[in-house]
């Protein structure tokens, strides 16, 4: 190794440009995207341009294909939006697939005992009110413990998922559809309480969806408890010299991630799947985590990538059952570009110069 | 007395690939960083591992001979290890090198080690020309051969002695080896390490990656030993995560970490041996791995004992420059 002067220099970047910021995210993505189609073509050996046409028509061929594809991104981007708060206080909550799944065990709970008791419009009121207190107890239980022991949160918050999980395995015993099934199949398939309304349309999740989003974005950035997120997030020291009391800011700030994450069980259970099963979250509590930390908490970008992610989750299932392939396909693609967007980053953060001759990168 | 017996076989039978997840995430774990991804690295490990044992069969096969289980062994071995070290890699290169935030990075890499993993393991016939029903009996078989006169109390094959030797020699290159105190300096804090002229970045890679193998590994002898070489849609489950919490219940000591796979084991499976639980009553059993976890955690964040707890750096990426 050279000990002048090292190959490739690394600084940290006081600032960067829009232009530049949005560039190298869409080269990231254009990579991606690239690496993706090699892996398809690869496994089906059909062209390139065929596989990128089977993906647009899988996501939105048709207009029951573009609804739920925008059903799975109003899902994704309301996690997301939820996750925001806490990780803005630095609170790792990994308990996002536990949280919804606690609001979709309550939202179920209710399809199946008062369903055919409540007029619908006041049981779907009554199932949100019901995921929202559900999320916040499974977000207010490792929140507690933080603030009073500074007991780890990434793990607490994980293992609360399995918790969750087994809770539901353990309520699909007296749910089941045929006994002995484990699968509880359509709930209310005959007189639909609880369904949202709208047959193949999903203009309700879009709605609920918009509002948080609008309200959460308003929140933390012009509320004084936003202002206190942030401060807490940037040192808790500092916070308790400003005053700030730390204990309850997490408590709160986690209850409000729980609540969102628990109503986010409604809109999969009552909105979209109209059952539940341990694959009610599946794996959207984790992807929502990186989206929302990738997309600095800014909501608009957080559409972007959810947008992206679902699009393509949905064209490439469409493509996998169309050569007999494995749906989880999917996580493969939805991996790959997480791993671009995510390692992107570091070039909009840092910046890399090489030795030789003054040439710059 | 046979209940017993089967019982304490069932428990290190599931606690195996737990433990080999353990091992692999403390030494990991101990040059600081935190891979949530190994879930779905163990993923990758097995379903590598039986694809290598598929393809060398098919393949000797198609050529007119007969398959030996021993070389079908070493491929398959080799392959796990090597695609679960490319996870590690992966996820050693996003956050060392290119300094993105560990947790999020190992949340992407486990939900593309499990896609994977379903992916080729669901896939796996159709894309190998539609051959239904794959088979790797001689190597599997290979894998489950067990120590000659111990068929009846161990009937395991290799791997779950491998298991239990990587952990104690882990826990002597940890605690009793030169470069394993330079490893625990860079867990602890990364820029005195540096400043003490440990190369930092090597030994977070090597730990990382090699840890990443370990882990690999576990899914290897889950599915070629445990399920006897076949795959079924996410059949590894949520194993990875309670390899995870292991770490934790051991307090990072990988000796700690073989009793506490036999005790997870056994809470795993503790619903199949008490008569007359109902089906409710047994998935509020299977929760008990979690739940115990839970009140470690509790407990040892409120006990602040130096060696008993996590290393100090664990989850921060190290940049010089930001010193």
């Amino acid at each position: 190794m050279n000990k002048n002067e090292p190959l490739i220099r690394i600084s940290k970047r006081d600032t960067i440009s829009v232009g530049k910021n949005i560039l190298i995210r869409v080269v990231a993505i254009i990579l991606a995207l690239i690496v993706c189609a090699m892996i398809i073509v690869a496994l089906t050996h059909q062209n390139p341009v065929e596989v990128y046409g089977g993906i647009i028509d899988g996501a939105i061929g048709t207009p029951r294909r573009s609804w739920v594809t925008i059903r799975e991104i109003m899902v994704l981007l309301v996690i997301a939006v939820g996750l925001t708060p806490a990780f803005m206080m630095r609170f790792w909550n990994i308990g996002a697939e536990g949280q919804i799944l606690a609001g979709g065990i309550a939202s179920a709970a209710l399809m199946i005992y008062v369903g055919d008791k409540l007029p619908n419009t006041l049981l779907i009121v009554v199932m949100l009110v019901a995921s929202v207190i559900a999320g916040i107890i499974w977000g207010l239980i490792p929140a507690f413990f933080k603030a009073h022991y500074n007991t780890n949160e990434t793990l607490f918050t994980l293992m609360m998922n399995y918790v969750a999980m087994q809770l539901t395995t353990f309520l699909i015993v007296f749910w089941e559809g045929r006994k002995g099934s484990n699968v509880v199949g359509t709930i209310n398939a005959d007189n639909h309480a609880g369904w949202f309304p709208g047959v193949g349309t999903y203009w309700l999740n879009v709605i609920i969806v918009a509002v948080i989003t609008i309200l959460m974005y308003l929140y933390l950035k012009y509320s004084k408890q936003g202002y206190e997120i942030a401060v807490v997030g940037e040192s808790h020291n500092t916070a308790r010299f400003a005053g700030i009391n730390v204990k309850r800011v997490i408590i709160r700030t986690m209850m409000i991630s729980g609540a969102i994450c628990g109503l986010a069980g409604t809109l999969i259970v009552g909105g979209a799947s109209h059952t539940i099963s341990t694959s009610t979250a599946g794996g959207r509590g984790f992807t929502a985590i990186i989206v929302a930390w990738m997309a600095h908490f800014n909501p608009a970008i957080m559409i972007i990538y959810s947008g992206l992610l679902v699009f393509m989750q949905r064209g490439s299932i469409q493509i996998a059952s169309q050569f007999g392939l494995n749906e989880n396909a999917s996580e493969i693609i939805t991996g790959i570009i997480l791993f671009f967007l995510i390692g992107c980053e570091f070039f909009a953060n840092y910046k890399v110069s090489f030795r030789k001759k003054g040439k710059e990168a | 007395m046979t209940i017993i017996l089967s019982f304490i076989q069932q428990s290190i039978a599931q606690g195996i690939a737990i433990l080999f997840g353990a091992s692999g995430e403390i030494l990991t774990e101990k040059s600081g960083n935190l891979n949530l991804g190994i879930p779905g690295i163990m993923f990758m490990g097995g379903i590598s591992g039986l694809m290598g044992a598929f393809f060398y069969e098919k393949s000797v096969t198609d050529a007119g001979g007969t398959p030996n289980g021993f070389v079908g062994l070493i491929v398959s071995f080799l392959c796990a290890f090597l695609a679960a070290m490319l996870g590690g890699l992966i996820y050693s290169f996003l956050t060392i090198s290119l300094r993105a935030n560990q947790n999020v990075v190992g949340l992407a890499l486990t939900t593309f080690g499990t896609g994977f993993g379903n992916f080729f393991g669901g896939s796996i016939s159709k894309l190998a020309g539609g051959v239904g029903q794959i088979s790797v009996k001689i190597t599997s078989e290979a894998f489950r051969t067990p120590i000659p006169g111990l068929r009846k109390i161990l009937p395991f094959g290799f791997l779950p002695y491998f298991a239990i030797i990587v952990a104690i020699v882990l826990t002597y290159f940890l605690t009793r080896t030169r470069k394993g105190l330079n490893l625990r300096a860079v867990g602890e804090s990364a820029a005195t390490a540096d400043a003490a002229g440990i190369n930092v970045t090597r030994y977070k890679y090597l730990s990382t990656v090699l840890g990443a193998g370990i882990a690999g590994l576990g899914g290897l002898y889950f599915v070629m030993d445990y399920s006897k070489g076949t795959w079924t849609n996410n059949v590894f489950g949520d194993r990875g995560w309670l390899a995870i919490a292991l770490v934790i219940l051991s307090l990072w000591n990988a000796d700690k970490a073989i009793w506490g796979s036999i005790l997870f084991g056994s809470l795993y499976i503790l619903y199949i041996y008490i008569p007359g639980l109902s089906r409710a009553m047994q998935e509020v059993f299977r929760m008990l791995p979690y739940l115990v976890t839970i009140i470690v955690l509790v407990l040892t964040s409120r006990r602040n004992k130096p060696e008993n707890q996590a290393p100090a750096n664990l989850g921060i990426s190290y940049f010089r420059e930001d010193r």
